[in-house]
């Protein structure tokens, strides 16, 4: 039996070799000295840091003020994207109302439309919406974070229902007879037994935030108020080849904290994603 | 049971009543600029918005309420309403050409046919706002050669006292004037085809800009006969008739003026996409391509990751947890990066492929390679989800079952397809369901690796590679002509057609669960 175990680690490896190329290319494209992609191969020709500082002293791509722009966005987004998403799942799982089940259906089908077609409509709104508030107009986080919100009683929150439909009522019952209220109930209870559901959750709408190139490109237009996505992706738009060592700098730079929680969340990410959830 | 007035109060948490607060404050303090741009919706909306607030928070009645009010106003607000709009340009002209109103089109027309007249003589001008931003309505401070100035707006002119501004010594231009701010040169230039489509009616003319500091006196060429719609050249005596929101020649020329303004027409947008040839030939080919793209990639992804899953799922085989982590570098890398990673990976002179395989292929460039390099970014940037669902669901397998089979005899491929996998199916099948709807709205892997290119001859808004959705964006949003009537009704069909498909694939869960039931 023993010697059949090598064709297992033949398709192991061979599938590897997929995974990893594109990722090594890109660490070597951040090393390479030159910093073009007509001379970064598979393997660095040398190892350099003069992308890295290119990256931080350009002044015309303000890195640094990306990268603040999108942890803003992107955390803001993502915290309040899950708490409003948890309360909807809470009221659905939990308590009996009128129009429960429509409302339910109408979440759902409301997702189905492409809704960043209607772009020009948000587009228009936020004019206005800009002229009178103008923390919240074109070319602010503000804005940006409150269209993102507009998803945010979607598909989490039917994903988040169907856990918190995993959790025993008897626990919140027994708190309500003790005389918890239904805040307390909400607040003390659910949320500390749903916690690992909602890393989950957070983490994917945090990472569907940040592959946003679409609202983001529109909103935010201003070289300091761009979010990585549209910054980088206006470093190599234009031109693959001059600007790449920077391109790949500055994405290694957003890629590696992701990567990470992704490998510190592994266990946890099997549970969310059987449950349901498909990474934006 | 009956709550008496003190219980209520004792009921009202802290936390509540600040919240409430903070959104009366904000209330309070955005209601007079509302009111200042005189935006009635804006103030309906406002207090219609705290009041339901302080309502649901403030009673005891509305428990369910208050877990899903603020998530379903910001629904309301910046989904319902965007998409109820794009339904409503549906059904309209509305796109380059056609975004004005009729009366904002003949205005512009007419002011745009203004014409100098000869020898008068001309002004000193600075343009003027009443707040510091320039979106807002503009006017002009004209200054005569005898030094005389004059405030100019859609409604004509009025005089001004010297008293009320400062003038440039030399030239008389107003400099400062009291109650107002006096644009720079940047900012009159931004102004654009605002500025170019101004014109202040005086008794005998209409004043026009030209260039950033001058203005003329002229008169229009084109003039429009509000009882008969229509619009006459006074220089060539052509008449122009009002029709399905643009003036057409009515010599039958079949002339028509360049601007035009926004009308309802019916399902035409919808009937176009299925009669009108030239709609309909890279509409349909987009539809196959974009099924073609969601079916293959969700077979793909899921036959990899199934393999890798299968493979791994062995007791004596080392090193699992180091192929998984690794596996799932494609999946935690952020997708936008991997796409531009790819995308200059396919290069034909300096991209990775080519120099690795000593070939000069232009990948994205024929129509059939690109479609592959599509698919084979796509099955890179999903096989991992597929392989950490395959490999929980694998790990669901009753083993009792597994046994029992291998006790009966059963062949290992055997115990695959008739035990595995039926168990495997039942789990993945919402998730394939959700991935194929998914990838059938894959806009980002599409715009970030070939932004729909190659396009075949003959056609600049279909490309190749294109599916509805990047199709649509560019009808919306790219380069030449927005149609957003047609675009927002493509939208609504897909909108018809994701809708449709998730309910079919919700009617096959069922029926598999049921068939597989125990």
């Amino acid at each position: 039996m023993k010697d059949r175990l090598w064709w297992r680690h033949l398709i192991g490896i061979a599938a590897l070799v997929f995974a990893l190329v594109p990722i090594i290319f890109l660490v070597s494209a951040a090393l390479n000295p030159v910093g073009t992609l007509s001379t970064t191969s598979l393997i660095p020709s040398g190892a350099s840091l003069a992308n890295f500082s290119k990256l931080f002293h350009d002044p015309n791509s303000p890195y640094v003020r990306w990268y603040v722009n999108t942890l803003v966005i992107c955390g803001v987004s993502s915290v309040l994207n899950v708490l409003i998403g948890v309360s909807g799942a809470y009221a659905f799982s939990r308590l009996r109302f009128r129009g429960r089940r429509p409302g339910l259906t109408g979440i759902l089908l409301v997702q189905m439309f492409p809704n960043f077609l209607a772009l020009t409509a948000l587009y228009l709104l936020f004019i206005n919406i800009g002229s009178v508030l103008p923390a919240f107009g074109l070319n602010t986080s503000l804005g940006l974070i409150v269209v993102y919100l507009g998803g945010a009683m979607g598909v989490n929150t039917w994903l988040l229902k169907g856990y918190l439909d995993t959790i025993p009522v008897e626990l919140d019952e027994s708190a309500r007879i003790d005389g918890a209220t239904e805040a307390q109930v909400f607040f003390r209870i659910i949320l500390p037994l749903a916690r690992p559901m909602l890393v989950v959750v957070g983490l994917f709408s945090f990472v569907s935030f940040l592959n946003e190139i679409i609202l983001a490109g529109v909103f935010l237009t201003g070289s300091a108020h761009k979010t990585l996505a549209v910054g980088l992706y206006g470093l190599v738009s234009g031109n693959h080849n001059t600007d790449y060592g920077e391109f790949a700098a500055g994405s290694l730079l957003a890629g590696i904290p992701v990567v990470l929680i992704y490998l510190y969340l592994q266990k946890y990410l099997v549970k969310g994603l059987t449950a349901g959830a498909v990474k934006g | 049971m009956t709550v008496l007035p003190s219980e209520r109060l004792a009921r009202l948490s802290w936390p509540r009543v600040v919240f409430v607060g903070l959104v009366v404050l904000f209330a309070v303090l955005t209601i007079p600029t509302l009111v200042d741009k005189h935006s009635w919706t804006g103030v309906a909306v406002t207090v219609a918005g705290t009041a339901i607030l302080a309502y649901v928070y403030l009673t005891p009645k509305r428990i369910a309420a208050r877990f899903l009010v603020p998530g379903t106003i910001l629904l309301l607000a910046f989904q319902v309403y965007p998409i109820g709009y794009t339904i409503d340009t549906a059904f309209t002209n509305y796109g380059d050409g056609h975004r004005l109103s009729q009366s904002q089109a003949v205005a512009q027309i007419e002011a745009d046919s203004v014409m100098e007249n000869p020898g008068a003589q001309r002004y000193e001008l600075s343009v003027a706002t009443k707040t510091a931003d320039t979106s807002g309505a503009f006017v002009f401070f004209l200054t005569d050669p005898n030094g005389k100035v004059e405030r100019g707006d859609a409604a004509g002119l009025t005089p001004v006292p010297d008293s009320e501004v400062t003038k440039d010594q030399f030239t008389g231009k107003v400099i400062t004037a009291a109650g107002w701010h006096i644009l720079t040169g940047i900012q009159v230039n931004g102004l654009g085809q605002r500025l170019a489509s101004f014109a202040v009616p005086t008794g005998s003319g209409f004043i026009k800009s030209v260039g950033l500091s001058e203005a003329y006196v002229g008169q229009f060429t084109m003039k429009y006969d509000a009882a008969a719609h229509t619009m006459t050249d006074t220089r060539t005596g052509t008449v122009y008739k009002a029709s399905d929101g643009e003036f057409k020649a009515a010599d039958g020329s079949g002339k028509t003026l360049p601007i035009g303004w926004k009308v309802s027409v019916g399902f035409k947008n919808f009937t176009s996409v299925l009669t009108n040839a030239t709609i309909r030939g890279p509409f349909l080919r987009v539809l196959v391509w974009t099924i073609a793209f969601a079916v293959l990639s969700v077979l793909s992804t899921f036959g990899l990751g199934l393999l890798l899953a299968v493979v791994m799922d062995h007791p004596r085989m080392r090193g699992r947890r180091l192929y998984s982590s690794l596996l799932l570098l494609p999946y935690a890398m952020p997708a936008f990066i991997s796409t531009l990673v790819w995308a200059s990976m396919y290069n034909k002179d300096f991209g990775l492929l080519n120099k690795l395989f000593g070939t000069h292929i232009d990948w994205l460039g024929s129509p059939w390679s690109a479609r592959g390099s599509v698919l084979l970014t796509n099955l890179w940037l999903g096989f991992p989800y597929m392989f950490l669902v395959c490999a929980g669901l694998l790990q669901a397998v009753p083993q009792e079952l597994k046994e029992v089979a291998r006790v009966d005899g059963a062949s290992p491929f055997r115990v695959f397809r008739s035990v595995t996998m039926p168990t495997v199916l039942i789990g993945a099948m919402p998730l394939l369901i959700a991935s194929f709807g998914y990838n059938f709205n894959n806009f980002n892997v599409i715009r970030l690796l070939t932004d729909g290119a190659p396009y075949p001859s003959g056609s600049s808004t279909a490309g190749d590679t294109d599916i509805l959705i990047s199709y649509t964006y560019r009808l919306s949003f790219g380069g030449q002509g927005a149609q957003y009537g047609l675009a927002s009704a493509i939208s609504f069909l897909l909108f018809v057609l994701v809708g449709l498909i998730s309910y079919a694939g919700f009617r096959q869960t069922r029926q598999l669960e049921e068939v597989y039931a125990r």
